[in-house]
């Protein structure tokens, strides 16, 4: 299991901007070790952000989105107490889910 | 005693009986394979099934001029129309073009922020398919000093 994602969601008037780290090594195929083998991909596929268990955002990433992933988005509707949460797959099929409050 | 045919028919009834509950989500939201291992744009817009691009003055993409570090460079889309299906980041001269989808709904802004790598310099192209069919977009040049694909 991946480490936990770093997520913080502040709301101003009625709207919460979320930013997400997310800790994931982003192989993108390309390079090669130091005995020249190419380092296989690896990298998430999916995310998935909710607010208060309802899906707001589906985002699909290809394996050229930097190691460690930021995101940034804002949330239409909500208030501070709101669950935000977030979820990846990765192309091995490992995921991780995490939830903050909104503040 | 439970052999190996019984055990995969059991597994397959289960896996049957979660799909039918919709526990697997992740097979509705399908993954592009395609299109984001397309090579140009052109291939990677056909795999996503999207129409010409339209350039527009309401698709925005910050991008800095000069990224020193071309495995980390901040990219910001966004779009103030009504009606957005989704937003794309597309790095022209990457290896794959289309970089990110954000599949946009009615409870977020059409306005994302991430860090993408670039393996030399190339355009970026902030991409917003909407709801009526048109593909618009906004582009910017982002001169790249040390490549962040390879290496």
């Amino acid at each position: 299991m991946a480490d936990p994602m770093r997520i913080r969601a502040q709301v101003k008037d009625d709207k919460a901007t979320v930013r997400v780290l997310m800790a994931h090594e982003m192989e993108g195929g390309q390079r090669k070790d130091a005995s020249g083998n190419v380092v296989p991909a690896w990298y998430i596929q999916e995310v998935t952000a909710t607010l208060n268990g309802k899906t707001v955002l589906t985002a699909e990433w290809g394996p050229a989105v930097s190691k460690n992933p930021f995101l940034q988005f804002v949330v239409k509707g909500a208030k501070a107490g709101d669950k935000i949460g977030i979820s990846w797959k990765d192309n091995h099929g490992d995921t991780r889910s995490d939830e903050a409050t909104a503040t | 005693m439970l052999n190996r045919r019984k055990a995969l028919k059991h597994s397959l009834a289960l896996a049957g009986m979660l799909a039918g509950t919709g526990l697997f989500p992740q097979l509705a939201l399908a993954f592009n394979k395609g299109a984001f291992e397309a090579k140009n744009m052109a291939d990677a817009l056909k795999a996503l099934g999207v129409g010409p691009l339209t350039e527009s003055k309401e698709v925005n993409i910050t991008a800095p001029d000069i990224a020193e570090n071309g495995s980390v460079v901040p990219i910001g889309i966004s779009t103030t129309l009504p009606g957005v299906k989704s937003m794309l980041i597309m790095t022209e001269k990457n290896p794959a073009t289309l970089t990110a989808q954000f599949n946009v709904t009615d409870s977020v802004d059409a306005a994302f922020s991430a860090r993408i790598k670039m393996g030399q310099s190339s355009d970026v192209y902030a991409v917003a398919v909407m709801n009526d069919g048109r593909v618009l977009y906004a582009k910017k040049e982002v001169k790249v000093t040390l490549g962040g694909c390879g290496g």
